[in-house]
């Protein structure tokens, strides 16, 4: 009988040193987010949506604490998904209002990683789950998943180079539920150039897609301060 | 010949009507610049739909001059046939009804080549209204908006034009709509030999646009299949195409590439057949013409 206490109080234990260990990981990758105050960074934009046709673009990001983001196209026009703001992690650690779980082990590519949920405390919140990719041997986060009450799901996966010391990525991909386009033909008096049309099961197959923004930045400018008019 | 087109440009324009499809045109295009510089961003959130919702997209630079004229283009170049009518409607039945036509065929000139120096005069005024939309309708709107890129709407989906790609498809859509309107022109001067009186081809041609374009925009399959590959007005829409980007399998778009360049050529070849086939039977019905009045 005191072997099976002694072996539950044990089991009861190694959980406590796990969740107390899920804890300090994402303590360690929240503080290492909390060195950057501000950012500017240049980088190159590529969006695939399927009824979107647009060139890669030419882009900066500005990113301000607690939660301003803003992707700016200093030439011309980009299409910038709505859900974009939750490419900066500052924005989905920074509240601290949520539960930390343990989801065990996986792999992003090659690499193992620390699979961590966080659930917001807050019932209204419009972030209902967000799954968390960790790299434990760099601290930092290597994908998300971030499931929405009205906006679906989000994927972000980033990958890391120069300044890793800071959690910030080189490349990052953000997938994001797209809906469906259509226009009336009376509205836009399509030219029909001959080109063979889709059929209804391909149309169908088109619908509520997923979409796709990569951006690979090419350098940062860290808290070096950013003036508040630039996000409105 | 060249003699005979100076006289033919100067009867067109000593007409007050001719200037008439000017003042037209510059007023349509002020009244949507003006529309669109108070509405602009309204209008564009219409165009883009549902897109809205899932994209943060910076109204204020897609309403720009490029914009601006492609949309006048899509209105206008609908209506811009009505006033090549009146004033290719009139280039023979005009003169039959005013008498002079029979000492017009009494120079020492053959009727072929009468006929043809009214087209090419009436080509002369085409090319002089399109250049007037191109002036308003581009480059005050690109002084007024100024420039940016260029979003294209189709029935299923967006494209975006970098702005150093939008101005030479300008230049071949306007090319292109030149020959559309010569089409509408060839026909306007086949009704002006039959008639005898200027209001009979100018209505004449206007029904012909308005049935035609209707059967090509009706989505019913007889008429998609059996009649719309033979109407001019199923090719006319062909300068859209120069604004048709063509892209990647991830849809990133090609700088200065067409996405169905063989589309174009197509239109451009069936309104080309109409023209020579339409001036050809006016020259033959013209020749073999008892000239009465």
């Amino acid at each position: 009988m005191q072997r099976i206490i002694l072996l539950l109080l044990l089991f009861q234990f190694s959980l406590f040193a796990q969740a107390q260990d899920i804890n300090v990981l994402v303590q360690k990758v929240k503080d290492k987010i909390n060195l950057v105050n501000d950012y500017e960074a240049n980088g190159r934009m590529k969006t695939n949506v399927v009824f979107l046709k647009v060139p890669v673009a030419t882009v900066k990001l500005f990113f301000k604490k607690p939660n301003r983001l803003r992707i700016k196209n200093e030439k011309g026009i980009s299409f910038v998904p709505k859900g974009a703001v939750n490419i900066n992690m500052s924005n989905v650690l920074s509240s601290g209002k949520y539960s930390v779980l343990d989801a065990g082990n996986d792999k992003v590519g090659s690499r193992a990683v620390k699979v961590v949920k966080l659930l917001p405390e807050d019932d209204n919140a419009d972030v209902v789950l967000s799954t968390l990719y960790i790299d434990p041997v760099n601290q930092v986060i290597l994908k998300t998943k971030t499931t929405t009450r009205d906006n679906g799901t989000y994927e972000l996966e980033m990958s890391y180079g120069k300044y890793i010391a800071y959690g910030l990525p080189d490349k990052i991909t953000f997938s994001f539920n797209t809906k469906d386009y259509k226009m009336p033909k009376g509205v836009t008096f399509d030219f029909e150039d001959g080109s063979q049309k889709k059929t209804a099961a391909e149309k169908e197959k088109l619908k509520n897609q997923k979409g796709k923004m990569e951006i690979f930045i090419n350098g940062y400018i860290i808290n070096k301060g950013i003036a508040d008019g630039v996000f409105n | 010949m060249w003699n005979l087109l100076q006289i033919e440009l100067f009867k067109i324009f000593k007409k007050p009507r001719t200037y008439l499809a000017f003042a037209i045109i510059a007023a349509f295009i002020f009244l949507i610049q003006l529309g669109l510089l108070v509405n602009g961003k309204d209008w564009m959130k219409f165009m883009l739909g549902s897109l809205d919702e899932t994209m943060n997209i910076d109204y204020s630079k897609l309403v720009n001059g490029y914009a601006v004229c492609f949309f006048v283009l899509n209105l206008l170049l609908v209506h811009v046939p009505i006033l090549v009518a009146l004033v290719a409607g009139d280039v023979v039945s005009g003169e039959a009804s005013m008498g002079t036509l029979r000492l017009l065929a009494a120079k020492p000139v053959s009727r072929t080549q009468i006929i043809l120096a009214k087209y090419l005069a009436t080509a002369v005024y085409v090319f002089a209204l399109l250049l007037w939309i191109a002036v308003i309708s581009l480059v005050i709107s690109i002084a007024v908006f100024g420039e940016n890129d260029l979003v294209v709407a189709k029935t299923n989906g967006l494209q975006l034009i970098e702005a150093n790609d939008v101005l030479w498809r300008y230049f071949f859509a306007f090319g292109f709509a030149f020959i559309a309107m010569m089409v509408v022109a060839a026909i306007s001067l086949l009704l002006s030999v039959m008639s005898e009186n200027s209001i009979g081809p100018i209505v004449a041609t206007v029904g012909i646009i308005i049935v035609c374009t209707l059967i090509s925009e009706m989505e019913i399959p007889i008429y998609q299949k059996y009649i719309k590959p033979y109407l001019f007005t199923t090719y006319m829409l062909g300068w859209k195409g120069f604004f048709y980007i063509g892209s990647t399998e991830d849809g990133e778009t090609i700088k200065g590439s067409i996405q169905y360049l063989p589309g174009i050529i197509k239109s451009m070849a069936a309104l080309m057949v109409y023209i020579v086939a339409l001036v050809s039977a006016a020259v033959f019905i013209f020749r073999k013409k008892d000239i009465l009045s």
